[in-house]
Order: structure tokens, then C-alpha cells, then sequence
């Protein structure tokens, strides 16, 4: 039997599998039509600018672009002794470049990152390179400065000369390359960075803890209560969902000061003396219960829809079984739970990770995280390569708790309200 | 909830117990908010109660943080309100048209690379925000768009389509699509079956979705923070200074007005809500 005879042709002669394709295909291509507008405007305005901050994050080519002949010379210099002439000559010809166009300041300043005290040799070799005759550089560049003519100076220029560096990242996690290429931790005393990183999961990793504590009896008890009650109670927690983030922080400030309501409360009660009231704000503490209180919803809510699921004649089957009430929630009831519980926490701790507002208002300088340090960098010191850097680090790790999310419940599954 | 009879008397304690912590928690989520009603009404500057609110007294309420913040000196909150409001419709118009597209495009059976596709969409909600400021303003500052209404109005986009394409997905999880082929079958065209049978069918979840974007960009503070200028300042930001600088009672005022926005837009989430399921024959 041949297959010619076997094929099914539609009216028009085409055979059916062919025009099923081309019809599928058809489809296809009329489902993406509809993403693509949408699609194309996040890789634009949000995908690629993510991009951007990892080249930003990387680019040193600053000092590259303003010195390109000295470092063609350097190609040939060892990095041991005090370089040739030739090396002099092409950093006094890239030099006389950049104070034409009025460029020398940058270079001082890029310069002085990766070496202290080049700020005052090159003002000085400003100066006198305008009287410099034909010839024989070295000797003339090294009478400006007895630092020219040390080797350290030239080395730390040359450290300049790749176009790409890890050195933010490396100053994201206090670690710096010295002088020999050797990756070494900062002297303990300026950790800062180390410490931030090591308290954003901290607070991260405990704010999602009381959250998961609180939520889980008064999703227990929505999903178990009937209809009437648990919407009047569901307002509770679907209200300050809604409710601005800053009200809701406004709110614990007013709270928590130290003239504040809770604060008044506990003198009234005798609990501390009018003149000991404990500080609760500008600290960890104020941290602390400002988040809990504000992620506690995006912990109810997963919990409440699988607990909403769960049948209660389960539990009457374990206990008729013979099990204490407490046995059979142990074996029966929370294992049931472990989706909610695991989608619940795990968006408490993407969201705390990466909070900054909440934290800037009521952390004070114990309680900020490393969020806050970002922002610094953006809008104070204005190093935007280090806050892009800073950001991508966190960014890697707030996409690999994603990853693991979404193999666990599915980004399909995430619901709202 | 009662409890049965029989109930022993330590499972009676435990119970109690229970219905203790559950009310503590409730308590702990939803007060803090109504500590801001009676302060906005304090007729003294400070923001705790004063003896006369403890006790009472007519006198020691007053209208008069409302006023300043309507007819105040050098007032922020007129212009921060308009900017609000401008930004936000604008935002929501566009995140829902997009985002409602996309969706219906996403929930079809045929779209290829549904999963990674997905991931892209979400992105914006997923990440932290402040990763997100430094993105779109690295973007918005190249594209001359920084301390510009347009700017601010694209960031929000960004931000708040995650929520309409989530929403109005799961709207069409539930979709029979029957009905359109009927209507295809009866001569109707793709764009008059949309306006005339699948829109009226999945309304629900695109307005939920659209006041997700609403409350997304009216709330927003992080990315506009990088990007506004002195014209383009908003209600969150001027509360943001507000609250750095000094806690006035004016703020109270502000948030008491948001936190009654805020109920307003959850009644509405809420009503919504009921209807779509409903529509959907989803009866639980």
C-alpha cells in the first residue's frame, strides 16, 4: 500500500496535515502579533537599560580612551623598573592632548581612585609640561615630581589601562585587587559593605519569619470560618493591602517614636518610667514591625487560597482515625499547607530583600539595607557604576529565589487579591 | 466558630487561645492604620493623643490640618495631587492596553515560548524596585525623557502592566471559547467579536487589573524619585519629604484622604471580583 493513497486532502486539493500547519502556524504567529507590542516595549525601556547597568557596572574605559598611546608603549614595559623613554614620551604627547582640550582634571581624578597622590604630580606637571623641550621626556617629567620618577605611580597607571574592570563588584563585597593583582578583603574596620549584605538577609530572612508566624493562624482561621464572618475579617487584611505604602509607614512612625502612641500607652501602664522610653524607631526594632506588618498581607493571601482548598472533612478523617486534634493537623492538615507555605515566604523574602522606602524612613542608620545603600550611591555620591554593580548583585540573587519560585508553584499561579 | 458540646476542656483553652492570637494579629494589621483618623482631627501640632482628645472634648478637635492642606502657604499637596492623578490615568490607560492584549495573546494555546515570554511580562513586579529606578532612569536620562511627565508616565507603564496581564489571564483561564467561535461562525470579524463578545466577558478583570496599575503608579515613590523634577512632583513623593523631614499633622490629613481612596478602590476590587467569578461560573 502506498502512503499517496492514504493522504487526506482538504477541498482544495491541499493535503490536510500540510494546511493543519500552515493554519497552526497561522496561529502562532497571530498569538505572538498580540504580545509583541508589549513585549518590545519592556525589552526597550526595561530590558536593555538592565543591560546597560552591567555595562556600566564593568566599563573602565575612561582612563583607556584618554591615555591611548601610553598604554601602546606599556604593551612593551615589564611593570618592574621605572619604564623607558618611550613610554614618557607617549604619555607627555597624550598628556599635552588632554590639557588642550582641557581633559587633565578627569585624568587627576580617575588617576587618584587607584592611587593616592596623583592629584597634585599631574596640576604640577600642568604647569611645567608647557615649558618642556623636544626630547628626552623622562628626564623632564621625573624633575617635575620625585613621584614621577617612582615606579609605584607609573604601575597604578598602568592598572588603568584595561577597558573593563571588576572592581565595583569587588568593592560591593569590600574586596579590592592590590597592587600585585592579588584580591584582598578591605582592613576590617571599613567593612561596611560585607555588613549591609549580611543584614538585609538577616532582616529579610526574620521579617518573613513573624510573617509566616502571624499569618498562618488568621489564614487558618478565613479559610475555616463561614462565609459571612470571613469577609468582614478578610477587609482587615485586603485594607492595608491597598493602603499606601508610605500611610502605612506614616502610620508606624506616629506609633513608634518616642513621644508616640505605643510609647505613651506603656507609661500609662506602668510598664517603663516617663523619663526611660525606650527607642522603637530609627533602629532594627522600627524595621522590623514596620515591614511585618506591611508584607503580612502577601503572606496571608497565598496561604488563605490553599487553605481555602483543603477539605475539612480531611481533618474529621484523621481525628476519626483515632489521631489527637493535634496530630492530625501535624500529619494531615500542614502538609497539605506546604505550597502556600512555601509561595507565601518566598515572596515575604523577594519583596523584603529589596525594600527601600520603609526601611530609609524607620531604620535609621542600624536598620537601612542594602537597597538603601543603592539610592545613596545614585543620588549622594553619584558613583552610578557601583550602584549599578551593587543592584545586579542583588538583582542575581532576587532572580534565583525567583527561579526557584517558579518551579515550585509557577509564575502562572501567582494571584492577586 | 463553636465549638461542639463534648469539646474537652484543654481543647476549649487551646481554642481560646487561638482566637486570642488571631485577633492580636488583626489587631496588629489593621490598627495602625485607624491611629491616623483621630490624630488628622488633633487641634495642637503634636502628633500624639492630648488629654482633651482622651477625654473628649469638642475643642481639641478641629478641620484645621484639612485646611492647610487644601489652602495652605506655598502649598505642594495642589500641584502634587494634579500630577498624581495626570500621571496615574495615564499610566493605567496604557498598562491596560497593552497589558490586555498581551494577555489575550498569552492565553492562547498556540503562543509559542509561553513560559520565558511569561517571565519577561512579570519581570517588572519581581524585581526590587529600586533596581528598576536605576534601570528606567539610566534609560529615561538617554532617551531625554528624565523630569518629564512622559517619562514618568512610561516607568509607570513598566511597572504596572505585570498586574493587568495577570489579571486579565487569569479572567481568561475561565473562558469558554466556544462563544467566540460561534460568533466567527455567525460572520462576525476577530475585531467585533472582541468589542461585542469576549470584552464585555473578561471587564472584570481588566478594570481589577487596571486599578492594580492605578494604585501601582499613584502610590509609586521609588522610581520617580529618581526621575521627577521639581515640576513633576507627586503625592507620594511630598509625602516621602514630608515624612524626612518633619511629621506634620497636614500628612495625617493627606493619608487619611489616601487611606479613604484606598477603601474605596478595594470596595470596587472587591465588587469586581465577585462579578467576574460569578460570570465565570465559578461558585465556591
Amino acid at each position: 500500500m502506498s502512503s499517496e493513497t492514504q493522504k487526506i486532502l482538504t477541498t482544495d486539493g491541499i493535503p490536510l496535515e500540510v494546511s493543519l500547519k500552515k493554519s497552526e502556524r497561522r496561529n502562532k504567529i497571530k498569538a505572538f502579533l498580540l504580545v509583541a507590542p508589549l513585549l518590545l516595549f519592556l525589552i526597550i525601556t526595561y530590558v536593555f537599560p538592565i543591560g546597560d547597568m552591567l555595562m556600566r557596572s564593568v566599563d573602565d574605559k575612561m582612563v583607556t580612551e584618554m591615555l591611548p598611546k601610553t598604554f601602546k608603549a606599556m604593551e612593551k614595559w615589564d611593570g618592574k623598573e621605572l619604564p623607558e623613554e618611550e613610554v614618557f614620551k607617549a604619555f607627555y604627547l597624550d598628556f599635552r592632548q588632554l590639557v588642550d582640550e582641557k581633559r587633565e582634571g578627569k585624568l587627576s581624578t580617575q588617576l587618584n581612585y587607584t592611587k593616592n597622590g596623583f592629584k597634585s604630580i599631574i596640576k604640577k606637571l600642568r604647569r611645567k609640561s608647557k615649558n618642556f623641550e623636544e626630547g628626552n621626556y623622562k628626564e623632564q617629567i621625573m624633575a617635575v615630581h620625585k613621584r614621577w620618577a617612582d615606579v609605584e605611580y607609573w604601575k597604578a597607571i598602568k592598572r588603568r589601562a584595561p577597558a573593563y574592570t571588576s572592581q565595583k563588584y569587588l568593592k560591593g563585597m569590600d574586596m579590592f585587587k592590590n597592587e600585585n593583582g592579588e584580591i584582598v578583603s578591605v582592613s576590617e574596620n571599613r567593612r561596611i559593605h560585607r555588613i549591609l549584605w549580611l543584614r538585609t538577609l538577616e532582616i529579610a530572612f526574620f521579617v518573613t519569619l513573624f510573617c509566616f508566624l502571624m499569618a498562618y493562624p488568621i489564614a487558618h482561621l478565613l479559610a475555616t470560618l463561614p462565609m459571612k464572618y470571613s469577609n468582614l475579617l478578610m477587609i482587615c487584611v485586603l485594607l492595608p493591602f491597598w493602603t499606601s505604602l508610605l500611610v502605612r509607614t506614616a502610620s508606624w512612625m506616629i506609633l513608634l517614636q518616642q513621644q508616640g502612641v505605643v510609647n505613651d500607652f506603656f507609661v500609662g501602664i506602668g510598664l517603663v518610667a516617663d523619663d526611660a522610653r525606650p527607642e522603637m524607631m530609627y533602629n532594627k526594632t522600627g524595621t522590623y514591625v514596620a515591614m511585618t506588618q506591611i508584607l503580612l498581607p502577601f503572606m496571608v493571601l497565598p496561604l488563605y487560597s490553599v487553605m481555602k482548598t483543603i477539605s475539612p472533612s480531611l481533618m474529621r478523617a484523621g481525628k476519626s482515625l483515632g489521631g489527637t486534634p493535634i496530630v492530625a493537623f501535624w500529619k494531615v492538615y500542614f502538609p497539605l499547607t506546604i505550597p502556600g507555605i512555601g509561595a507565601g515566604c518566598l515572596l515575604c523574602f523577594i519583596l523584603a530583600i529589596g525594600y527601600y522606602i520603609t526601611p530609609a524612613l524607620v531604620g535609621g542608620a542600624s536598620g537601612t539595607l542594602i537597597s538603601n545603600q543603592i539610592a545613596f550611591h545614585m543620588k549622594s555620591t553619584l558613583d552610578w557604576s557601583f550602584a549599578s554593580a551593587m543592584g545586579l548583585m542583588l538583582l542575581t540573587g532576587v532572580l534565583a529565589i525567583y527561579w526557584v519560585y517558579n518551579k515550585l508553584v509557577g509564575i502562572d499561579n501567582i494571584k492577586l487579591g | 466558630m463553636a465549638l461542639p458540646k463534648h469539646t474537652e476542656l484543654h481543647y476549649r483553652i487551646w481554642h481560646y487561645i487561638y482566637l486570642t492570637i488571631c485577633g492580636l494579629v488583626f489587631f496588629f494589621l489593621i490598627a495602625p492604620l485607624f491611629v491616623i483618623f483621630p490624630l488628622s482631627f488633633n487641634a495642637e501640632e503634636f502628633l500624639s493623643f492630648s488629654d482633651g482628645m482622651k477625654s473628649l472634648d469638642p475643642d481639641a478637635f478641629s478641620l484645621r490640618w484639612y485646611k492647610d492642606m487644601i489652602y495652605g502657604t506655598k502649598n505642594p499637596w495642589g500641584l502634587a495631587a494634579k500630577n498624581s492623578f495626570i500621571i496615574a490615568i495615564f499610566a493605567t490607560i496604557g498598562s491596560v492596553l497593552l497589558g490586555t492584549v498581551a494577555a489575550l495573546g498569552l492565553s492562547s494555546r498556540h503562543m509559542p515560548y509561553k513560559g520565558i515570554i511569561m517571565a519577561v511580562l512579570i519581570s517588572p513586579m519581581i524585581v526590587p524596585l529600586i533596581i528598576s529606578g536605576v534601570a528606567i532612569f539610566f534609560f529615561m536620562a538617554k532617551a531625554g525623557l528624565a523630569a518629564t511627565h512622559t517619562g514618568i508616565v512610561l516607568a509607570h507603564i513598566i511597572l504596572g502592566t505585570p498586574f493587568v496581564v495577570i489579571t486579565v489571564t487569569a479572567t481568561l483561564s475561565g473562558f469558554d471559547h466556544s462563544v467566540t467561535r460561534a460568533a466567527a461562525s455567525l460572520g462576525s470579524n476577530p475585531v467585533n467579536t472582541f468589542m461585542k463578545i469576549t470584552l464585555p466577558l473578561i471587564l472584570p478583570g481588566v478594570i481589577s487589573g487596571g486599578l492594580f496599575a492605578f494604585v501601582t503608579s499613584f502610590d509609586e515613590v521609588v522610581v520617580v524619585l529618581f526621575l521627577a523634577g521639581l515640576e513633576n512632583t507627586t503625592i507620594p513623593i511630598q509625602m516621602w519629604t514630608g515624612l524626612r523631614e518633619q511629621l506634620s499633622p497636614t500628612i495625617l490629613a493627606v493619608a487619611t484622604c489616601l487611606i479613604i481612596l484606598s477603601t474605596l478602590i478595594l470596595v470596587t476590587a472587591e465588587l469586581l471580583r465577585r462579578r467576574s467569578e460569578r460570570l465565570r461560573g465559578i461558585n465556591r
